[in-house]
C-alpha cells in the first residue's frame, strides 16, 4: 500500500520539535522583506519518524541483499564507517577553521592521498572532486590545461570508446573539447586499427576504462597508451573498475597519466540512494601542478616528538577550484577507514576475490545465458538477456523477474554495444552461497522465459509497487507537490 | 580480510568451477612486468584498532560542539535534531543505488519527490531536482542552462561579487573550456545598479546572492528587471534556512535559485558532504540538469514515482548532455528533507528569528565597541562584517585561546579591499553567555 | 515500416515533401518505431529564420532516447507545427501527415536531387539493424 506525501500527513497546529525561546532582546524584523506564507508541513517527530521509516521499507539495499549491478560496485558497507565519519571531531569541524585547529582533518586527508597514489600509480593526489563525472570533468579540464600551457592549442579532440559509460562524452563537451568515438574490436579491445588512424596532433586525449564496461581487461593496453603518447595526446583513466586492479595492477604503471577513483564503488563508501559520492583524481608528475587545489601538504616536517604541521597548499597551474571547500570529507574518513583495515593485504584480497566471484557466476551460467565475449573476465560480466527461441522476452523482463526471487536485477542496457545486455558484477563481499542462489534464480527464470514467458513480461509480482509507467511519467509532469492543491495554507 | 567471506574449500570450488588453478591465473591478460606490485600501505588494523586511530585524528581537532562557533561563510553550525540521522541510518536508505528499478526504490523516489516539493515551496520556484554536489556547483550548473538557453549565442556572465567566492571560482573553472566572458566580481562593493550596468545584448545570465557573502539582504528587483529587458535570466543563490523569514527570490524575478543545503539538518563535516539545491521555472525544466522525480502510476494503478526527463541525462544523451552530471546527493536530500519535516512551517521560522535576533543583539553589542565598526549599514539577517582595529588572524588567535571561540571569517584572505575586516555568524546555537563573551574577547583582543 | 514514395528522405532519419519550390519536413516511421513512445517535441527554428541545410530544426525526445532533427535542406521558414508539442504522440501515429514539423521556401533546389529516394532510404535502415 502506498505511502502518503509528507504534506498528506500534515495537520494545521500540529508541533514539531520544541526549540527555545530567545534569550536576546528582540530586534526589528526587516519591513517589507519578511515573508507572509511558508508553506511547510506541519507534523510531530513520531508522524516524522514513521514517515519515512515505513518509505524505507519499500527500499532494497545492499543491506537487504546482493546488488550485482555491473560498474557500480555495490559491496558491503562497513558499519563501522558510519562510526567513524560520526566521530564529533571529524563532524562538526568547520572547513574554514584555522588549519592549526584541523590537524587530525588534514592528517587524514594527507594520508589518504598518499594512500591513493600508492595503489594507483600517481604522483599526486587531489581529494576535492564530489563524484567520478566530477572527476572525470576535472581529468579532462586538466589534460586541457595541460596542452594550453604547453602553447599546443589545436588539440581538441578527446577520443572515447563507444563502450564508455555516458559520463565520458559528457564531461568532454563540457570542457570545450570535441568527442571522437572509437569503436571495440571483435574481442571487445579498442580498435587499433581505428585508434592510429584517429591519432593525430589535434588529438588532446583518449579516455579508457580498463577494465572495460565489458567486465575485461584491455588485451593490448600497452599499445593503445603507447599510440596515443606517441601522437602527443595524455591517457585519462575512468577508475570506476578499479575494484579488479587493487594490489594487481597500478594504472600510472601502464601510462596512464591521470585517473579518477569511484570512493563509492572500489573503496566501500555508501551509495546513499543516488549519492553522495566522491572522486579522487591521480595524476602522472607532469600534471601535477594542475590538480584542483588546495591539497594537504606537510608544510612543516615533523621529528619525533611532534607531528608534523599539515596545511592546504594551492597547486601551481591549478585549473581550479572544482567544488567549494575540500570534497566531501564525511566520505574520506570513510575511505580513510576502510583502507586502513584491509591495509596491504586486503588490497589484492578485494581484487582476487571480486575476480573470483565474476568469473565463477559466469562459469555457472554461461550455458544457460548467452555471454558474447565469453573468456575469463575481470570483476564483471556481460550477458545477453534474451534468446532466440524466446523472442518475448528481454533483459528488461528478466530485471523485473529477478526481483521476485528477492534479488536486485544487474545494470541493464549498459553497455550498448552488447544486445539486451544484463552487466553482472557480484563484489568480493558475496559469499558463494548468495551467488549460488543467484545462479539458482536466473536459471529458473531461463526457464520461465521459454515455459511461462508472460510470467515475465508482467513482473514483478512479489514486491509492493509493480511496473511504473515511465510514458506518463514524463508526457504528464509531476514533479512536485504543493500544499494549495491539498487545500493547506 | 575483512568482509571477505570466503573458505578455502569454497574458493577451491570456485576455482575449479572457472577451470583455473590458482588465483594469479586469472589475470594472464594483465601485462607480466608491471603485475602484482609491492604496495607501499600499512598493514590492516583491526575494527577495534582503527577506531582508536580514528578517535585520536578526531580528537586533534577542534569543534563547533566544543568551541563557541562565530564562523559561517557558507558552511554553519546549527542545531540537527535527533531524528535525522536515525532516518538516515536506515540501511535501506544509505546503501540503496540510484533509483533506476523504481519497483524496489519507492523509498528514495518518493523522499525525493518531497525533497523536490519542500524546496519549491521554500523557494517559491515551480520545479526542483534531485541536488547537485553542493551551492558552488549548483550555481555552475546554472550558468550552463543560461548559455543553453540562448543556444551559446550569448557568451558573458556577471556575477555579484558578494557571490560567495568559493562559487564564484567553481565557475570559473567550469567555464574555462566554454569562452565566456564573466565579470563583475572584481571590486567587493559592486552593488546591484553596477551590475546593471553591465548587463546588455550579450549577457546570458546574472548571478547574486541572498542574503550575501557579507549577509546582507538586497533588493534585486531592480537588477532582475534590468536582466529580463536585456533578454538575460537572473539566477539567485540562497541560503534556504533564511528563506523561513525572508521573502522567497521568486518574489523578485529569480529565474533560477540555488543554493546551499547544509543549513537544512547537515553536520559540517569539514566542507562535505553538503548539498547543491538547483530550482527553476517550468519554462526551463528541460534545460535543467540532474536527476528529476516525477509521480506516476504502476500497474496496479497506485500512485508512484520514477526518475523521469532522463533523456536529458548523460546516459541516454552522451555528448549532447547538457550536463555531465551522475550523482545527486541523494542521502543528503533526505536529511534535507527529514529536517524540514520535523521543523515544519513554525520551527523553521523559530529557527530562522533565533538566528536574526541573536546576530542583531551581538552586533549592536559590537558597534559599541571602540575601535570595531559594522560594515554592514544594509539589513543583514545572521551575519555581519565588523571592521577591526587589528588583523583578523590576531584577534582570532585571542578568542581562541582565552575564550575557546572559534571567531569570525577573515575577508581579506578572499577581497583585498576587506582586510582587517571579520565576517561574524550567530546562530541559535550560539547563547547568550556566548555572544556576550565573544563581545569581552573582542573588547580585550582591542588591546592585547 | 511506412515509406511513401512521393517524399525524399536523409540518412538522419528525416522526410521531406517537397511542392513547387515549397518543402515539409518531419521525421520518419522508422525514426518513431526506434526512439519509442514520444513524450516531448520541441521546434526550435522560428517563422521566417533562414536555416541551412544540417542545422538543428527540432528535438523528440521518449522514454528512453532523445534525438535531434535536422533540416534535410536549406530553407527560410514559412510555418511551425503548433499542435505538436500538446500532443506528441502524432509522432508515433501520423509521422508523415499530422506530425509534420516545419514548412519552409527551399532555399537551393538542388540541395534535394542529393536525397535519398524511398528505395534508397530503405536499404540505408536495413543495413543499419542487426
Amino acid at each position: 500500500m502506498p505511502e502518503p506525501l509528507i504534506y498528506e500527513l500534515s495537520s494545521p497546529g500540529r508541533p514539531g520539535v520544541p526549540l527555545p525561546q530567545p534569550d536576546v532582546p528582540l530586534a526589528e524584523l526587516p519591513t517589507g522583506l519578511t515573508r507572509d506564507e511558508l508553506p511547510l508541513p506541519e507534523l510531530s517527530e513520531a508522524d516524522v519518524i514513521r514517515h519515512f521509516t515505513r518509505l524505507s521499507t519499500f527500499n532494497y539495499g545492499v543491506d537487504t541483499g546482493l546488488y550485482p549491478l555491473g560498474s557500480c560496485t555495490m559491496k558491503y558497507n562497513p558499519k563501522v564507517n558510519e562510526e567513524a565519519a560520526r566521530l564529533t571531531g571529524f563532524a562538526f569541524s568547520h572547513p574554514l577553521q584555522d588549519p592549526q585547529t584541523a590537524q587530525g582533518n588534514l592528517a587524514l586527508m594527507y594520508r589518504l592521498q598518499e594512500w591513493l597514489k600508492e595503489i594507483g600509480g600517481f604522483a599526486a593526489v587531489s581529494l576535492q572532486p564530489a563524484a567520478g563525472a566530477h572527476g572525470e570533468l576535472t581529468g579532462i579540464l586538466i589534460v586541457r590545461a595541460y596542452h594550453q600551457s604547453r602553447g599546443d592549442t589545436k588539440r581538441t579532440k578527446i577520443l572515447i570508446p563507444d563502450s564508455a559509460h555516458g559520463t565520458n562524452p559528457a564531461s568532454s563537451t563540457m570542457s570545450g573539447m570535441q568527442v571522437v568515438e572509437l569503436p571495440s574490436d571483435g574481442r571487445g579491445n579498442v580498435d587499433l586499427q581505428a585508434l592510429r588512424q584517429a591519432c593525430d596532433e589535434t588529438v588532446a586525449g583518449l579516455m579508457l576504462t580498463n577494465p572495460n564496461t565489458l567486465g575485461l581487461f584491455e588485451e593490448h593496453v600497452r599499445e593503445v597508451v603507447d599510440q596515443v603518447h606517441k601522437c602527443g595526446g595524455l591517457v585519462y583513466g575512468d577508475g570506476a573498475n578499479m575494484n579488479a586492479l587493487l594490489g594487481v595492477v597500478r594504472p600510472g604503471d601502464l601510462g596512464f597519466d591521470v585517473l579518477h577513483y569511484n570512493l563509492h564503488k572500489t573503496f566501500s563508501t555508501p551509495h546513499g540512494g543516488g549519492g553522495p559520492g566522491s572522486g579522487p583524481v591521480g595524476v602522472s608528475r607532469a600534471l601535477v601542478d594542475f590538480l584542483p587545489g588546495p591539497l594537504v601538504e606537510i608544510v612543516e616536517a615533523g621529528d619525533d616528538e611532534e607531528p608534523p604541521l599539515y596545511g592546504l597548499v594551492m597547486p601551481a597551474k591549478s585549473i581550479g577550484r572544482v567544488k567549494a571547500f575540500h570534497g566531501h570529507f564525511g566520505m574520506l574518513v570513510r575511505a580513510y577507514t576502510y583502507i586502513r583495515m584491509q591495509g596491504k593485504s586486503g588490497m589484492r584480497a578485494i581484487a582476487d576475490h571480486a575476480v573470483l566471484n565474476a568469473n565463477y557466476l559466469r562459469a555457472r551460467l554461461r550455458d544457460v545465458y548467452h555471454i558474447p565475449h565469453d573468456r575469463i573476465c575481470m570483476h564483471e560480466f556481460v550477458a545477453e538477456g534474451r534468446w532466440d527461441d524466446a523472442p518475448d522476452v528481454r533483459a528488461l523482463d528478466i530485471a523485473k523477474r529477478l526481483m521476485d526471487y528477492h534479488f536486485h536485477p544487474p545494470t541493464n542496457y549498459f553497455p550498448l554495444i552488447v544486445h539486451e545486455a544484463l552487466m553482472i558484477e557480484p563484489t568480493e563481499t558475496e559469499s558463494k552461497r548468495t551467488l549460488d542462489e543467484f545462479v539458482e534464480a536466473l536459471k529458473s527464470i531461463a526457464r520461465e522465459a521459454h515455459e511461462t514467458p508472460e510470467l515475465l513480461r508482467s513482473a514483478p509480482h512479489n514486491t509492493p509497487f509493480g511496473r511504473l509507467d515511465e510514458v506518463q511519467a514524463a508526457k504528464q509532469l509531476v514533479l512536485c507537490c504543493r500544499p494549495a492543491e491539498l487545500g493547506q495554507a | 580480510m575483512a568482509y571477505i567471506p570466503h573458505t578455502d574449500e569454497e574458493r577451491r570450488a570456485m576455482l575449479a568451477a572457472i577451470g583455473v588453478g590458482r588465483l594469479d591465473d586469472l589475470y594472464d591478460a594483465v601485462p607480466a612486468d608491471v603485475r602484482f606490485p609491492d604496495l607501499d600501505l600499512p598493514e590492516p588494523l583491526s575494527e577495534l584498532e582503527v577506531m582508536q586511530e580514528l578517535q585520536m585524528l578526531a580528537e586533534a581537532n577542534l569543534d563547533t560542539r566544543h568551541f563557541a562557533c562565530f564562523l559561517g561563510a557558507g558552511a554553519y553550525n546549527h542545531f540537527i535534531p535527533a531524528a535525522v540521522d536515525q532516518i538516515l541510518r536506515r540501511g535501506e536508505f544509505y546503501t540503496a543505488y540510484t533509483p533506476y528499478q523504481p519497483e524496489i526504490s519507492q523509498g528514495t523516489l518518493q523522499a525525493i519527490f518531497e525533497y523536490q516539493s519542500l524546496l519549491c515551496n521554500l523557494t517559491g520556484m515551480d520545479v526542483s531536482n534531485a541536488s547537485h554536489y553542493d551551492g558552488a556547483t549548483a550555481l555552475a550548473e546554472a550558468v550552463i542552462l543560461a548559455l543553453n538557453h540562448h543556444r551559446g549565442k550569448r557568451r558573458k556572465v556577471i556575477l555579484s561579487p558578494a557571490v560567495h567566492p568559493h562559487s564564484r571560482q567553481v565557475v570559473r573553472t567550469y567555464s574555462q573550456g566554454m569562452g565566456l566572458t564573466i565579470l563583475g566580481d572584481e571590486a567587493c562593493c559592486n552593488g546591484p545598479a553596477d551590475l546593471a550596468r553591465l548587463i546588455d545584448a550579450d549577457t546570458a545570465l546574472v548571478a547574486v546572492q541572498y542574503p550575501d557573502f557579507f549577509g546582507h539582504i538586497v533588493d534585486f528587483r531592480e537588477l532582475a528587471d534590468a536582466a529580463h529587458a536585456a533578454g538575460a535570466l537572473l539566477c539567485v543563490a540562497v541560503n534556504p534556512l533564511t528563506l523561513g523569514l525572508l521573502q522567497p527570490p521568486a518574489a523578485f524575478g529569480a529565474d533560477v535559485v540555488v543554493g546551499e543545503g547544509q543549513p537544512l539538518g547537515i553536520p559540517p563535516s569539514f566542507g562535505g558532504p553538503y548539498l547543491g539545491i538547483f530550482t527553476t521555472k517550468n519554462e526551463f525544466v528541460r534545460k535543467m540538469a540532474g536527476r528529476l522525480v516525477g509521480e506516476t502510476v504502476d500497474s496496479r494503478g497506485q500512485r508512484g514515482y520514477v526518475l523521469t526527463l532522463t533523456p536529458r541525462e548523460q546516459h541516454i544523451r552522451r555528448e549532447k548532455a547538457t550536463s555531465n552530471i551522475c550523482t545527486n546527493q541523494g542521502l543528503m536530500a533526505l536529511a534535507s528533507a527529514v529536517y524540514l519535516s520535523l521543523m515544519g512551517k513554525a520551527g523553521l521560522r523559530r529557527v530562522a528569528e533565533l538566528c536574526y535576533h541573536k546576530a542583531h543583539y551581538a552586533a549592536e553589542a559590537i558597534a559599541r565597541l571602540d575601535g570595531y565598526r559594522i560594515w554592514n549599514e544594509a539589513p543583514f539577517f545572521h551575519e555581519f562584517v565588523v571592521a577591526c582595529p587589528r588583523p583578523v588572524a590576531e584577534i582570532n588567535d585571542h578568542l581562541l585561546t582565552e575564550y575557546d571561540i572559534l571567531g569570525g571569517y577573515d575577508l581579506g584572505s578572499s577581497y583585498p579591499e576587506l582586510r582587517d575586516h571579520m565576517l561574524i555568524a550567530v546562530t541559535e546555537m550560539n547563547s547568550r553567555e556566548q555572544i556576550d563573551d565573544l563581545v569581552q574577547a573582542l573588547e580585550e583582543a582591542a588591546h592585547a | 515500416m511506412n515509406l511513401p514514395t512521393e517524399l525524399k528522405y536523409t540518412e538522419n532519419d528525416e522526410w521531406i515533401r517537397v511542392e513547387g519550390g515549397k518543402g515539409t519536413a518531419g521525421i520518419t516511421d522508422y525514426a518513431q518505431e526506434q526512439l519509442s513512445d514520444i513524450v516531448f517535441v520541441e521546434v526550435s527554428v522560428s517563422v521566417g529564420e533562414k536555416v541551412e541545410k544540417g542545422a538543428a530544426m527540432a528535438s523528440v525526445e521518449s522514454v528512453k532516447a532523445a534525438a535531434d532533427v535536422y533540416m534535410p535542406v536549406s530553407g527560410v521558414i514559412t510555418a511551425i507545427n503548433e499542435a505538436l508539442p500538446g500532443t506528441p504522440e502524432l509522432v508515433n501515429s501520423d509521422p508523415y501527415g499530422q506530425a509534420w514539423m516545419v514548412k519552409f521556401d527551399i532555399a537551393e533546389p538542388g540541395q534535394v536531387d542529393g536525397l535519398l529516394d524511398a528505395a534508397a532510404y530503405q536499404k540505408h535502415c536495413e543495413e543499419r539493424s542487426h
